[in-house]
């Protein structure tokens, strides 16, 4: 039996950027930076929840040849690799917050739903990330 | 699938091109932030920083369609989604997402959806799903190109 969800990944171009955008605007905490050779294992995840790390992935050599890489990068340009959902106690002070810090990149502002609040944005290279107020009283009736 | 993929196999795409594609892509974003508003072709061109005419050529280049039919799709895939949802009257809800004439809408949605939207209605409810995969997911594949109250329907016939 699979008992938790250990490492996940999101393909960036450039994992420098991808660290100031994840860590500085959305405020997720830098977790393994390990460099062996040209590569380099860089990770980040929620603030106090180290058991799940998103790996920041460049396409590229030796992983991809530099062709595979191509089809990638322009994948993950038009928005069309996939993203990341988080759970927030409170999306719409996170979203004045990621404004104020620059964010500019919304898809959808707040927007109450039957299972919360939630919100869109896209961070600097096209990736998706959707962020989730759950409500409390839909759980409770459950 | 109806439409091909359009990426080269073996040439590398260009730092250029990626970052045209990330710029169509905030524009794409905007039709889907503001279907509800009056949008026209310069304004969405203007996020992605291009002209006009570079704007629907590119667009439909990287996404497969022109802005104006990927806006159109997205107004009924929100109007499919009032009408399952909401109680709201087709005419308000023809006005909610941005069509300015119910007419227009009507033959819109029909052409789109098949049938009309008081019969769409009658054969469906709420949704579980959450909203951004009722988004991306059940935004209908199929556009009509005649009407163009966006400003780039001539365009969308062009090669």
């Amino acid at each position: 039996m699979i008992n938790k969800l250990n490492v996940t990944s999101v393909w960036v171009l450039d994992k420098e950027e991808a660290l100031d955008f994840y860590v500085n605007k959305l405020g997720l905490e830098k977790g393994a930076d390990v460099k062996q050779g040209t590569y380099r294992w860089l990770t980040v995840r929620v603030p106090g929840d180290p058991g799940v790390e998103i790996s920041l992935e460049a396409p590229g050599p030796p992983v991809q040849d530099e062709a595979t890489a191509a089809q990638l990068r322009e994948l993950i340009t038009k928005g069309a690799m996939g993203g990341l959902v988080f759970v927030t106690d409170d999306v719409r002070g996170l979203y004045e917050t990621l404004k104020k810090r620059g964010v500019t990149d919304f898809t959808q502002e707040p927007a109450d739903n039957f299972y919360g609040t939630d919100m869109g944005i896209r961070d600097p290279f096209g990736n998706a990330i959707r962020i989730l107020e759950r409500k409390v009283a839909h759980k409770a009736k459950a | 699938m109806p439409e091909r993929p359009r990426w080269r196999s073996v040439i590398p795409v260009s730092r250029d091109a990626e970052d045209l594609n990330r710029r169509l892509l905030r524009a794409r974003d905007a039709m889907d932030r503001a279907y509800a508003e009056p949008l026209n072709v310069r304004a969405v061109a203007a996020v992605a920083h291009v002209s006009e005419a570079h704007f629907i050529r590119s667009f439909r280049a990287v996404f497969g369609e022109t802005p104006h039919r990927y806006l159109q799709r997205r107004r009924v895939e929100r109007s499919m989604f009032l009408l399952r949802d909401t109680d709201r009257s087709v005419t308000d809800i023809c006005f909610d997402v941005g069509f300015t004439s119910r007419g227009t809408f009507s033959r819109t949605f029909r052409e789109i959806v098949g049938e009309a939207p008081s019969d769409y209605r009658m054969g469906h409810g709420p949704m579980v799903a959450p909203n951004c995969f009722q988004m991306a997911f059940t935004r209908p594949r199929v556009a009509a190109m005649q009407s163009s109250s966006f400003g780039d329907g001539s365009a969308a016939a062009a090669p």
